[in-house]
């Protein structure tokens, strides 16, 4: 419907866009991948044609719009009527001429209303918030339950037949969505640094809101725009088709109804004016999505640039060497004579594929083991390719991840074999759970809110490990009091919305060993809670790890998480392996300098921890 | 819960309250001289004067609105200005013939762009690609130039449907579904291209949040997590799309209607439209208040038994 589309003008809001540098310089950037984009071009030449020939509508057609020739009616196209003649012998081409026109400006009248009410009063909803937001927001869901065409009905009713009127109601009735986008936008960008730099820097409200905000919630607006615009057209043709409109003059909701009433004789009537509806909307809805690809790879630009400079891989081609890439067949089972281990790591490569072909690798040439009964910590910045090296032992990389070399074998099977692009997901579903188990970093947004904490417990053993709900339940409370929680029924039946951050992170914990495994990968599982909080965490992870003689890999960027917790360590910088080995060692004597620059980082400042690496013979508990 | 929809209802009678007081002010004060439009430019002064004296109109605007308040609560919406039919009557003929269409409608196209929507977002590949440029040929031509142009090729042109669909239940099931498709395909198709894409867009977000993987770390099968878990959270964001489009289609059907020449909620308000009946205006407003606040309830108890959270709010 006409006004589905207005469905998807106010829901499909899109996301604020961060501001650049200068203003100037992304819009101009924009402005040349909009037009390097062949629907860009393409909507850009529909909507400029038909906005031109509206402009020179007066001289370029040739008749009147309301010139009736009662002689030739419903006549078909020659010289004189390009396009045919309607019943009452009006010129088609004209009068679609003239209907563009007021079609064009009735669009620009609505979507100018729509803005000049949803946007300041977003802008002061999203940036002083307090009563004037709650009565706007209730206003907006007024004005958001009222389906456009009867309000327009209402107003005819009211007003009688007049383009202009009626799109200025309908821009009062979809100001909601520029309201919506604009106080989302403000919202957003209200606490950023920048702006507190500008409120301190003494420039008033308004003056940040013009330079900082304005410059935010410019583009999502000129997409909206392409969206109201052409709802607006729908919604104003809608209204004439059925006879509402101002009958003195010629529009394409007009003529559709024309055509229409003459179906049976002349059929080619509708065909026009459905075509240049189709067209203008069609034109502004490419527009829209254009703009904001456009925009969205710009995003992706700059994601990239800032991930490339802090993990300045090789972008030259970083392939494995031949030689470690052992045909598939020799290496398909356990290679005789090796030692075994719980997981063993060798020369992992792992990549992403890039827009050009390329393939950007963020873990290279990765190599470790983990036994039973042992810690391994994996120390390194963001983007040094931890978490990454984590997951891939976990088969849970991003869809669009490819390994691109090395091998993993856990308990002595690959999961991912000598010459595989993907993880082995058939084995590795089978192991997932029940031998190797995940310690996310972030407590909260692990848990599905929908469903209590009990439920997330107990389904992973009833379905690992097969056994019955009840037994499933009695274990879950036992491992509720072994993770430390004092009142294990009441959690057991709590939302994750209704328990702590550091609670949740145990919940977490509990879930991890449940159904027993051999190996838990824990990434940065204090990062997100409280300091007090932290060392509870560890010290249940140790004690764990000692009573069930479980190996862990320990993902942190943290070496006193390390010096505290782990018996190896692996350092990681930029997807390499910098350093592996005893954590004693690495933390008396480190070979490279990165590990060092980690570990001066994380000693600086704190006289009892320097004194035990510099001075005590005993640096590790 | 109960507080939940307690709470629900009365900020729904709240809206009610000032959308008829609204609607009612700016019929009333805006439309000219009322008995004059009635009687046509023959009338003497004295016989407006008497018309409006009939209709009540020389009385003070409040206590009009609580006369009709009053009458309205007790079921009575007055009667048409020029047929003197009461509103409420020619309401009830003509409410089951749009509904019918409006809810076979809503039900196919949150069946299909369900499907539709979630097939994109996990596969990916063409079935994703085929979604996106349906969404832009979708955006771009309203449901009743489709409705337009199904008559004159499948009906007109070709005779597969009747042009009109003037008939009701009464004439057999099979004729009245047979009519009734196209008038709803003419409804549906924006809703199903729509509703696909952002359906499809919901559940993508729901794929990449961090519990899913977590899920997956436990050994929970794909098909458990897609069904029980990611639906589940999507749901919510479907449900907006879906009501938001039933909202849409409360105005769209009008013109569908008329298309198809349906004695619905159509007919009725494009012709009180049109001659300035303003009980009846008042009371196709009315009726379409009434179904978006209940539509909207059902969907904030869906979401409140869904989402937790949103129960202890």
């Amino acid at each position: 419907m006409s006004d589905s589309v207005e469905t998807a003008a106010v829901t499909a809001v899109p996301a604020p866009v961060p501001p650049g540098p200068s203003g100037t310089v992304v819009r101009s950037t924009v402005m040349r991948r909009l037009l390097r984009n062949p629907m860009g071009i393409a909507s850009l030449v529909i909507l400029g044609s038909i906005a031109l020939l509206a402009v020179f509508a007066p001289v370029l057609a040739p008749f009147e719009e309301n010139f009736a020739n009662i002689t030739k009616t419903l006549a078909p196209a020659d010289s004189v009527n390009i396009l045919g003649t309607d019943s009452a012998g009006r010129d088609t081409w004209s009068r679609l001429l003239f209907g563009a026109q007021l079609t064009l400006l009735s669009a620009l009248l609505c979507a100018g209303v729509a803005i000049a009410i949803g946007l300041p009063a977003g802008l002061i909803a999203g940036y002083y918030a307090g009563k004037f937001e709650a009565v706007s927001n209730w206003v907006v869901s007024i004005l958001m339950s009222l389906p456009g065409l009867i309000v327009l009905l209402t107003i005819r009713a009211a007003f009688g037949p007049s383009v202009w009127i009626s799109m200025i109601a309908f821009g009062v009735l979809i100001s909601p969505s520029y309201f919506r986008l604009t106080r989302t936008a403000v919202q957003s960008v209200r606490n950023e640094l920048y702006v507190d730099a500008a409120r301190v820097s003494g420039l008033s409200d308004w003056s940040i809101i013009a330079r900082h905000i304005f410059s935010v919630v410019r583009a999502p607006i000129i997409i909206q725009t392409a969206a109201i615009a052409g709802v607006a057209i729908a919604i104003q043709s809608g209204l004439e088709f059925l006879g509402l409109g101002d009958p003195t003059k010629a529009t394409w909701g007009v003529m559709l109804s024309e055509g229409f009433k003459n179906v049976y004789l002349t059929p080619v009537l509708l065909l026009w004016p459905a075509l240049a509806m189709a067209l203008t909307i069609g034109g502004l809805v490419l527009l829209g999505n254009a703009i904001r690809d456009a925009l969205e790879d710009g995003e992706k630009i700059k994601h990239r640039k800032k991930r490339g400079t802090t993990s300045a891989m090789g972008a030259g081609p970083t392939a494995a060497p031949a030689t470690a890439r052992p045909s598939r067949k020799s290496v398909a089972a356990v290679d005789a004579g090796t030692e075994h281990h719980l997981v063993k790591v060798t020369n992992l490569g792992v990549g992403y594929p890039q827009a050009d072909g390329s393939i950007k690798k963020v873990v290279d040439d990765v190599s470790f083991h983990v036994d039973r009964g042992e810690i391994l910590g994996i120390v390194g910045e963001s983007g040094s390719g931890k978490s990454q090296t984590a997951f891939s032992i976990l088969g849970l990389l991003p869809d669009n991840a490819r390994i691109v070399g090395g091998a993993i074998q856990f308990d002595g099977n690959y999961t991912v074999a000598p010459g595989d692009e993907r993880v082995n997901q058939a084995r590795l579903s089978k192991l997932r759970g029940k031998r190797i188990s995940y310690i996310p970093q972030e407590p909260m947004s692990n848990l599905d809110p929908a469903f209590t904490i009990g439920y997330q417990l107990v389904t992973p053993m009833v379905r690992v490990l097969g056994i019955s709900k009840e037994e499933a339940r009695r274990r879950a409370l036992k491992l509720l009091t072994d993770v430390g929680i004092a009142s294990p029924e009441r959690t057991f039946s709590a939302y994750p919305h209704e328990v702590s951050g550091g609670m949740a992170q145990r919940v977490l914990i509990a879930g991890a060993i449940s159904c027993e495994p051999d190996l838990v990968i824990a990434d940065e599982p204090t990062t997100a809670l409280d300091v007090t909080v932290q060392a509870d965490v560890l010290d249940l992870l140790r004690e764990l790890q000692q009573r069930l003689n479980i190996g862990i890999i320990l993902v942190t960027h943290n070496f006193g998480v390390v010096a505290d917790l782990c018996d190896r360590v692996a350092v990681m910088q930029n997807g390499r392996l910098v350093e592996e080995g005893s954590v004693r060692d690495i933390l008396r004597n480190p070979k490279e300098r990165y590990t060092r620059t980690l570990l001066a980082s994380m000693l600086e400042g704190k006289t009892p921890m320097s004194m035990l690496v510099s001075s005590q013979k005993e640096p590790v508990a | 819960m109960i507080k939940f929809i307690a709470k629900r209802l009365g900020s729904g009678l709240v809206v009610l309250f000032v959308v008829s007081a609204l609607t009612f002010t700016l019929l009333y004060t805006s439309s000219g001289s009322i008995a004059r439009n009635i009687l046509g430019d023959q009338a003497t002064p004295e016989q407006v004067a008497l018309k409006e004296q009939e209709l009540g109109l020389d009385q003070p605007l409040v206590i009009r609105y609580f006369a009709w308040l009053g009458d309205a609560l007790s079921g009575n919406l007055g009667a048409s200005w020029f047929t003197s039919e009461p509103v409420a009557s020619s309401l009830a003929t003509r409410i089951p013939v749009t509904m019918t269409m409006v809810f076979t409608a809503m039900i196919l196209i949150a069946i299909c762009a369900a499907l539709i929507g979630v097939a994109a977002a996990v596969k990916r590949g063409w079935v994703d690609r085929v979604v996106q440029v349906g969404a832009i040929v979708g955006d771009s031509i309203p449901g009743y130039v489709i409705g337009v142009l199904l008559v004159t090729l499948l009906a007109i042109q070709l005779g597969f449907f009747p042009a009109t669909s003037t008939i009701s239940p009464e004439v057999g099931p099979e004729a009245w579904v047979y009519s009734m498709t196209l008038p709803v395909i003419a409804l549906l198709i924006n809703g199903v291209t729509g509703g696909a894409q952002q359906i499809r867009s919901a559940v993508i977000k729901q794929l990449e949040r961090d519990y899913v993987r977590t899920l997956r770390s436990r050994g929970i099968g794909e098909r458990e997590i897609l069904f029980k878990h990611v639906l589940r959270s999507a749901a919510p964001a479907g449900l907006t799309v879906l009501s938001l489009q039933l909202i849409g289609m409360l105005g769209g059907v009008v013109i569908i209607e008329q298309i198809f020449a349906l004695p619905g909620m159509g007919p009725l308000a494009v012709t009180a439209t049109g001659q300035s009946d303003l009980p009846v205006v008042m009371g196709v407003v009315m009726y379409t208040v009434v179904v978006v606040i209940v539509v909207n309830l059902l969907v904030d108890i869906l979401n409140g038994w869904l989402n937790p959270k949103v129960r202890v709010s």
